[in-house]
């Protein structure tokens, strides 16, 4: 393993230790949603929808409502408040009311005083349907349609939800340039999360009028929000806890139908609910990775320099908005900032179809189009004769540039990513003359350290963090942050114990509690280490300016020598040590005691810090869509081994190296790569969400496939650190960017084993045999889709670049404090 | 959670277990699952849930040392049998070496599929104290995690054998350093 050395500056910061949460699980401690049962609570049940689309006729509660036990039936009159998670896309109900759009869509929330009395409650509820005309795909999504039969009633026609035209510099002029133009068509597939634990809240209504809810949510802010609009309750009187999440990646991020029946189910009873979906339930719940049909036309010169990009991409959106909009541009932000691209063109449809709603899953919409672009340039540097990493090296995205599309790059470290996985597969001497069934192929990415935008329009800070100082010498951190596993617990901990110069143990942690934390938007976007990070330095550095101001009061010591940085003071294994160039004086307080010193001079020891990422983003509709204050990069190699009988691939290892910025914890960093390579392995060999007539074809976890211990290969795993100038200690992101350059890669490799393309995701053996099969027959050896559905797009909106010769200085704002610790 | 039944009431009976080395008596429904006893009837929420049909492992508990779907065993039929649950992995405040390696090296993400996971590795380990990466990679392939990519599972339950051997041979155990990943 090539971790970085230790970096001495540091004495918590880059350490392996483990996770502040850790032990708790392994004892099996933690509690989790389900885990919860309040006394007299009762159990709660969806009905979903059997159809669809269709509409509701009529629905006869009576034989469930005589079922002794049964406590309370709700439909969707008794919540008749649209929402959604995005403002632009506010278009569920928590019940359908007169209309369902795919099936599980639900209807009908049961309380009962247990589950099994719940369920066959639900089995007796009668719903009458009149079936009105179905979608299930782009194609179909794209046709004309009936007024009456339209899936939602806005949109710009049809069933189209969202339509994006958007030209980046002169795109014509860029493709007249070109000695060379590359045309071809992609499809990714969609997946579901799998998150190991289901969806599942409780919620308690009291006497004094006032909501809790815990839940199993990535954003218990937005679901905040969204209970008392739904509600029509003071956000004032409701309280959500988010549970520690089992599994999220993206799944648990929208407000959900159980988690609104919950409440209102406890308010009807007056006793606390518990509705946990089942794992049936959770496929159609879903919010899963789009399925994405995508074109992309690149203009080379014979150097392979790029000249123009047109990227097309058509996404299957399922029945609801969920995040979709932000999806759909997501498809096409990304492109630009791993290569130079001069002039853009990026085009994007969402459709409604009736089959469960999409949404954000780890990469969110950028894996699709990552894999596109990323096969689309070996395609190009095997017909142009350049060695495919040399040839990504030659067009790779300056640092401290600008986009096209208007993304401010800052540290990039891809090229050192590209070196890295190079080297350590041997990749410039294998690739190309492995023998047949055997091959090598390499990818990139880049992905955001949080997105610069909140989801609904507001100036405040994005996250925020209270420390709180006890006299005993523990310190509380609060955070509205929620850890899904990734470690944010464990990155906040370290981080105040870092500036504080104590354990991260000593740090104790109140999180995701909307009534007793601050403000944390939630765990999307891989935004929290780098934005709690940043409120966390603040906040610390404050209280301990305020431990130095005692201390250095009590050590008497000078002033003017602190001040003019000569003498210092430095906080560091649970002391506050005075030092002359750098040399301990052997003057010195702990920590403890500068806590009493310092309380006694300031009263109560208490600080807030806080971050709003910096105003990004170019002057045009969308553009929100895409910055963030630093991009991940990361670049895979992948070694395949091709059946040529059964057209069966085996990955046989894995080298990947991502561009994190700093390791604030290397072991929890590289799990999460190891982690997003499974991901990606499990989206390329065998998971997809597939449906017959809108029913999923397998919604359990037997019949949905996912790689066990057996499928996982070794992986070589490489920390490049950057040290990012704004991040916190340097850090970047690193749970969602790892996925991105795996499938391409394995593509690549399977190309190189065989000499076909693969362009469309799961690759199934089925698909390699057809490949190898076009190849025996002397055609083009390719498995992917035929056509592109012919779309009136509509006029484009033209945006100017902005110059790359700009310099640096005009518009990074460096936030590195020279002899600080970040 | 999940039934087939049909009707709400069945009848009840009254059961015995030995769990984590203590004698319960509960009186309960005969449909309720293993897996619902241990968390709704004792208490015993450290085993988890993810299908309740049989296919992630979640819910993996040991019954006489041998690990068992607790979502598909029916109490009656595990009467007077030795059963261990996550919570009986500790032996009073020691942990089991397989927790302390869990933790150093970061086979607990989301932690949810933490418990099934350790209960299946003490098995194995519990017959097979040194087993290869292969052996390892079989014996919990039927236990799913969605966070890890199983990696860093596999090196803590290979690290964990190795400190359990090494300290029934009088050694000091290794040192998590020492332990490299290991390849198929």
């Amino acid at each position: 393993m090539s971790y970085r050395e230790n970096d001495t500056n540091y004495s918590v910061i880059g350490q392996s230790l483990p996770r502040v949460d850790g032990m708790r699980k392994a004892a099996g401690q933690t509690i989790y949603a389900d885990d919860i049962t309040l006394p007299r609570m009762l159990y709660g049940k969806l009905l979903g929808s059997r159809r669809p689309h269709a509409r509701i006729l009529s629905i006869d509660t009576s034989k469930a409502k005589a079922i002794p036990g049964v406590k309370a039936i709700i439909t969707g009159e008794d919540l008749p408040v649209k929402y959604g998670i995005l403002p632009v896309s506010e278009d569920e109900y928590p019940l359908e009311i007169d209309r369902v759009r795919f099936v599980g869509d639900p209807i009908v929330a049961v309380a009962a005083v247990d589950e099994m009395t719940a369920e066959e409650a639900v089995r007796l509820i009668e719903v009458e349907y009149e079936d009105l005309p179905t979608s299930f795909g782009i194609e179909e999504g794209l046709a004309a349609v009936e007024e009456t039969s339209r899936i939602h009633d806005y949109g710009p026609h049809d069933n189209v939800h969202k339509q994006i035209n958007l030209e980046f510099g002169d795109v014509d002029s860029g493709f007249e340039a070109a000695d060379q133009v590359f045309d071809n068509t992609y499809f990714y597939s969609g997946n579901n999360h799998l998150a190991l634990e289901q969806h599942s809240a409780v919620a308690q209504y009291g006497a004094d009028s006032r909501l809790t809810l815990w839940s199993s949510t990535q954003t218990p802010h937005y679901v905040h929000k969204a209970l008392a609009s739904v509600l029509k309750m003071p956000a004032a009187r409701i309280r959500v806890i988010a549970t520690p999440v089992g599994g999220g990646f993206g799944g648990k991020s929208d407000p959900f139908p159980h988690e609104f029946c919950a409440a209102k189910l406890s308010m009807v009873t007056g006793c606390p609910v518990k509705i946990t979906l089942t794992r049936e339930e959770v496929f159609y719940a879903h919010r899963g990775r789009h399925p994405v049909l995508m074109n992309v036309k690149l203009g080379v010169k014979n150097d392979g320099s790029i000249t123009a990009l047109d990227f097309q991409s058509f996404v299957d959106g399922g029945a609801y908005g969920s995040y979709g909009v932000a999806s759909t541009y997501y498809t096409g932000a990304l492109q630009t900032v791993t290569y130079k691209i001069p002039a853009y063109r990026f085009r994007g449809v969402r459709v409604f179809t009736n089959k469960p709603p999409c949404g954000p899953k780890r990469g969110h919409g950028t894996p699709q189009p990552r894999y596109a672009l990323e096969i689309h340039l070996d395609r190009v540097a095997n017909a142009l004769g350049i060695d495919p990493a040399a040839y990504r090296k030659s067009i790779l995205v300056d640092e401290y540039s600008m986009t096209v599309n208007h993304m401010r790059v800052t540290s990039c470290g891809l090229g050192e990513c590209i070196d890295k996985v190079s080297q350590g597969s041997n990749f410039n001497s294998l690739h190309g003359v492995l023998p047949p069934g055997k091959g090598i192929g390499l990818a990139c990415g880049s992905y955001l350290s949080g997105a610069g935008l909140p989801i609904y329009w507001n100036k405040m800070p994005h996250t925020s963090v209270d420390l709180k100082i006890d006299r005993g010498g523990g310190v509380t951190a609060k955070c509205m942050q929620i850890d899904i596993g990734q470690g944010s617990d464990s990155v906040l901990a370290m981080t105040v114990a870092e500036i504080l110069g104590i354990h991260p143990t000593d740090v104790n942690l109140v999180c995701a509690d909307t009534d007793t934390t601050p403000i944390d938007l939630g765990a999307y976007s891989s935004r929290v280490t780098f934005m709690m990070g940043n409120a966390a330095i603040e906040a610390a550095e404050k209280l301990q300016k305020k431990l130095f101001a005692a201390v250095e009061e009590e050590l008497r010591l000078s002033k003017e020598a602190l001040s003019n940085g000569t003498e210092r003071l430095r906080s560091a294994a649970g002391q506050i040590v005075h030092e002359v160039g750098g040399v301990p004086t052997g003057k010195s307080t702990s920590f403890r005691k500068a806590v009493e010193l310092a309380e006694a001079k300031f009263g109560q020891l208490s600080s807030t810090g806080s971050f709003t990422p910096q105003k990004l983003g170019g002057p045009y509709k969308g553009s929100g869509v895409g910055p963030t204050p630093a991009y991940s990069y990361s670049a895979a190699v992948a070694r395949v081994r091709v059946d040529l009988e059964t057209g069966i691939v085996t990955p046989e290892k894995v080298w990947i190296a991502h561009d994190i910025g700093r390791a604030i914890n290397p072991t929890l960093a590289r799990g999460q790569i190891e982690g997003s390579v499974y991901m990606a392995l499990g989206e390329i060999f065998m998971e997809e969400q597939a449906f017959r007539k809108g029913q999923h074809q397998f919604p359990s976890m037997l019949d949905y496939k996912t790689p066990t211990f057996l499928e996982m290969p070794p992986v070589e795993s490489y920390l490049i650190e950057t040290n990012d100038a704004e991040g916190p200690f340097g850090a970047k992101e690193v749970g969602q960017g790892a996925l991105l350059p795996i499938p391409p890669a394995i593509a690549n490799a399977i190309y190189d084993a065989i000499g076909a393309r693969i362009d469309e995701l799961p690759i199934t053996p089925e698909k390699v045999l057809a490949a190898l099969a076009l190849q025996e027959k002397g055609r083009l050896a390719q498995v992917g889709p035929s056509k592109l559905p012919d779309y009136q797009w509509p006029g484009p909106i033209r945006i100017d670049p902005v110059w790359y010769d700009q310099p640096p200085e005009q518009w990074v704002e460096t936030r590195r404090r020279e002899g600080s610790k970040c | 959670m999940k039934h087939s039944a049909s009707q709400a009431a069945l009848a009840s009976e009254r059961l015995h277990f030995r769990i984590n080395g203590e004698s319960h008596e509960i009186v309960a429904p005969v449909n309720k699952t293993l897996l619902e006893i241990l968390r709704e009837d004792l208490g015993l929420a450290g085993t988890k849930h993810g299908c309740e049909l049989g296919e992630c492992g979640t819910c993996t508990v040991l019954i006489d040392g041998e690990p068992m779907l607790s979502c598909l065993v029916l109490p009656i039929e595990v009467q007077g049998h030795e059963i261990l649950t996550v919570e009986g992995l500790a032996k009073g405040d020691q942990p089991h070496e397989l927790q302390v390696a869990f933790v150093e090296l970061g086979a607990a993400q989301c932690g949810y599929c933490t418990p099934g996971m350790m209960m299946s590795a003490k098995a194995l380990l519990d017959s097979n104290p040194q087993p290869s990466t292969r052996e390892i990679k079989e014996y919990l392939a039927g236990n799913l995690c969605r966070c890890t990519g199983y990696l860093q599972i596999l090196e803590a339950v290979d690290a964990a054998a190795k400190r359990l051997h090494s300290s029934r041979q009088g050694g000091n155990g290794a040192n998590s350093e020492t332990f490299r990943r290991g390849e198929p």
